[in-house]
Order: structure tokens, then sequence, then C-alpha cells
């Protein structure tokens, strides 16, 4: 019995020990345990698993993947950050820029300002491809010049009394058509995600006059195009309690916990601790500095159990982000099983 | 073998002189752990392979080195091949899955704003 239980421990928990993290790898393959048939089984899968979608708010996406191993959920991940594309500024023709930033700053910055547009309406633009043609290019121009307010105040200091223009915001930048972009994209309003970007700072005399080239990009290739702030996961927390604990020492663990994993209930007078909800645990191991707690909890993950957070840009929504990411996992298997078939393999 | 020069290999297989197909590397470009570990854990669910790995062979060149030796005389291809159906077959439940979930949540909130 406390075998079965120490192999199911095994199987499906990594258990985080005071020194050391235990049973982190995978190991229900085939033929590691007698007993359990470990082969894939498409079926069972599909049973076992489920995504239940905690909070979406915006921009920001949490849900939960169950029943799925960490090399796939890994991959979703990795694929989020660096392999969804997206379009952001790559090419900067600087016509004019007397500002005091430099051209080379300017163009960084502008590369790293998200632009709202869908990137799955455009395609990679072509290797060695100078000019951009309208299906894998955008255009934008930033035209400001910075003047004097020969109406303010003598003695006022604001700048923003004194001169006009002095901030340059991502809002300045307007979408120039190429070509039959106006036909092909007639309702499209292609700006900047955020208007309150600030760019660059003036003052009277100086201007900045240029045009830029968006492209699609993956963020592999440059963090600018990666399509999420972040995108992360965690395992659900399991805490169990291997003895009753109460009174005082009751007391201390709730302290030991992030706020509301802890709860004590008052059974016959006394003081008794219990699990309420592990999941809000951030595990910081306090309990492991108590001598008296630390044989009495026992801190574990549930392996198969991953809460995704993702955050976006704003340029697309989060879920669709996680559907791309998906099928773009899907592309790359699809694209080695062409090459099997394709080349005859000796 | 009707290839042009330019074409960029995708896949790659290297195999010891001798033997009988059931230990082959495959040589996968421009990939790289995302692909790499996922496909393994695939293919490792396989109760004919005996032993599957991939390594990055060097950080700065994107390609990584997948190697299968399968139980017996089956030719390694298979299992290969049945890893990447099996990780699109995954993938494409995930994803209906996901959407199914999302439009839930939706419809739920939608009704609760009611």
């Amino acid at each position: 019995m406390a075998a079965q239980r120490r192999t199911e421990e095994m199987r499906d928990r990594v258990v985080l020990g005071e020194f050391g993290v235990r049973n982190v790898h995978t190991t229900d393959f085939p033929g590691n345990y007698s007993g359990y048939d470990d082969a894939w089984d498409q079926r069972r899968f599909e049973e076992a698993f489920r995504v239940d979608v905690i909070r979406e708010e915006g921009d920001e996406l949490e849900f939960d993947m169950v029943g799925i191993d960490a090399a796939i959920a890994n991959a979703f991940r990795r694929i989020l950050l660096a392999e969804v594309p997206t379009m952001a500024v790559e090419k900067v023709f600087v016509y004019n820029n007397t500002s005091i930033v430099q051209d080379e700053i300017l163009a960084h910055r502008l590369g790293l300002i998200p632009i709202r547009a869908d990137p799955r309406l455009f395609e990679y633009r072509n290797q060695g491809d100078e000019e951009g043609t309208e299906i894998d290019t955008l255009q934008f121009q930033l035209k400001i010049k910075c003047s004097r307010n020969s109406q303010a105040a003598k003695e006022s200091s604001d700048p923003d009394e004194l001169y006009f223009n002095h901030k340059v915001y991502s809002k300045h930048m307007t979408w120039v058509p190429l070509g039959n972009q106006t036909d092909l994209f007639p309702d499209a309003d292609f700006r900047p995600v955020h208007d309150d970007i600030l760019i660059a700072l003036l003052r009277p005399g100086q201007e900045i006059d240029v045009l830029m080239h968006c492209v699609k990009g993956i963020g592999k290739d440059h963090a600018k195009f990666s399509p999420v702030a972040t995108a992360s996961y965690r395992l659900l927390p399991d805490i169990t309690l291997l003895q009753p604990i109460e009174d005082e020492a009751a007391e201390m663990l709730q302290k030991c916990f992030s706020p509301g994993v802890i709860e004590i209930q008052n059974i016959k007078g006394k003081k008794v601790a219990r699990v309420a909800n592990a999941r809000l645990d951030t595990f910081s191991r306090e309990v492991f500095r108590h001598e008296s707690l630390k044989n009495l909890v026992r801190l574990a993950r549930v392996r198969n159990h991953y809460i995704f957070s993702v955050e976006s840009t704003g340029i697309l929504p989060p879920d669709v982000l996680v559907s791309e990411a998906i099928k773009i996992l899907m592309g790359k298997c699809q694209r080695f099983l062409n090459e099997l078939d394709s080349v005859p393999m000796e | 073998m009707a290839e042009e020069g330019e074409r960029k290999a995708v896949l790659e297989t290297v195999q010891a002189d001798g033997t009988d197909g059931s230990c082959i590397t495959f040589v996968l470009h421009d990939e790289d752990h995302t692909l790499g570990n996922a496909l393994r854990y695939m293919v490792m669910k396989n109760p004919d392979v005996e032993f599957c790995g991939y390594c990055i062979t060097h950080p700065s060149e994107s390609k990584i080195n997948f190697r299968i030796q399968t139980r017996g005389a089956l030719p390694a291809v298979e299992p290969f091949r049945r890893g990447l159906s099996d990780l699109m077959g995954v993938c494409q439940h995930v994803l209906n899955t996901f959407e199914r979930s999302m439009k839930e949540y939706r419809a739920q909130r939608e009704e609760e704003m009611q």
C-alpha cells in the first residue's frame, strides 16, 4: 500500500524537499513501471485532458491545461515567446533628424513600438528584397517639427506652454498606404497599439522626418517581434499536512504560507489547520525554516497541471496568440512529415 | 534525387554502415528544444523504441541531432513518423479543447453580465 503510494507520488508529483527538488523528470514511459501501461494512447489522453479558462481581462489570459506533459507545455510557451509572428518597424529611412536623439537610437526605439496590424494578413519579405511590396510591408511616416509658442507668458518655464510639439508620441506616426493597400485593406486602421509612447523630445527648430517600413518577423530574430509581454506557466501546488496541526503550530503554519492557503477551523474548541486553497501559494518554503513544522508538511507540485499566464502586447488578443502557437507547432510537425514523404529514405 | 543546388536541407539522416536501419540519427535543421523535447517525449511513449534522445550540436547552429534506436528490426523511420503524427494529434486536440473552453468561458461571462 505504501509502496503503491510512493510510486504514485513518483509518477505524478514533483516534491519540493528542504534542500532540493525530487522527481523532476517525467518517468512514465513504457517499461519503466511494471503494472502500468504507459504507451501513448490518444483516447486515454483525450479523456484525461482538459483546459479551464480562469480569467480573461483585456490583454491578459490565465488558463489551466491539465493532463499534458512538460515537454509539450513548454513547447507552447517557447513558441508564444519566440515564434508567433508580428509586424514591427524594421527599416527607418531618415530624411531629416535634427533632434538630440541619434538616428540609430531613434530607429531602435521605433522598432520596439508594437504596431496594431494583424500579421496573418501579410507575408514574410523575401530574402534580399530591399524595396518591399504591398503584401509584405507597411509604411508609416513620422514628420514633426517643434516651434516656439509666441503667446506664452514671459516668465513661464513650463515646456508644455512654451513650445508646440515638443514631445513626439507614437500617435504622431501615420500610415502611408503602399500600392493598392487602400483597396486590399479598406477598413484597416494601422497604427501603433498605444498612442502615448514617448519617442523623443524636441526643442524649437528641431524636427524629425522619417519613413518607416514594417515587416513580418518572429521573436527568434529580434525581440521586438515577440507578441507577448510575457507568457509563462507554473505547476499547480499541492500541499499535504502529514499530521494534524493544532493551536499555536496551526497559527505558525498559516503565517508560513501565502494568505488564503491555510485556513484555521475551530473543531471541538481546538484550532485545527486545513489546506484551503493550495493554488494561491507561491512556495516561499518558509515552513522549512521552522524545525517543529518542517516534517509535518509535504510541499509538492502536480506534474501535469499547468497554470498558464499569457499577457499580450495588444497586437493580437491572448487567446488568438495561444491558438496560433498551437498551429505553429502543428506546422513544424507537418513540415517534417512532408519532408519524410518527399525524399526517399535510403 | 531531384534536388536543386540551392535548396536548404531541412532533414538529413546519419546512419552507421552495416546496420539495418533500426538505429538512425536524424539531423533536423532550424529546430531547437521547442520541437526536439516535445518530439522526444512522443517517440519515447512508443513501446517499440529502445532509445530516443536529442541534442543541440552547438548553440550557434540551429540544428538538432535526434537519435532513435528501435527494439528488434523495426526501421527507425517508423517511430519518427508516428511520433510526428501523434504530436500533431495532440496539438489538434489541445487546439479544439482550448477553443471550446474559451467559447464556454465567454458565454458564461455573457450570462453573468445579464
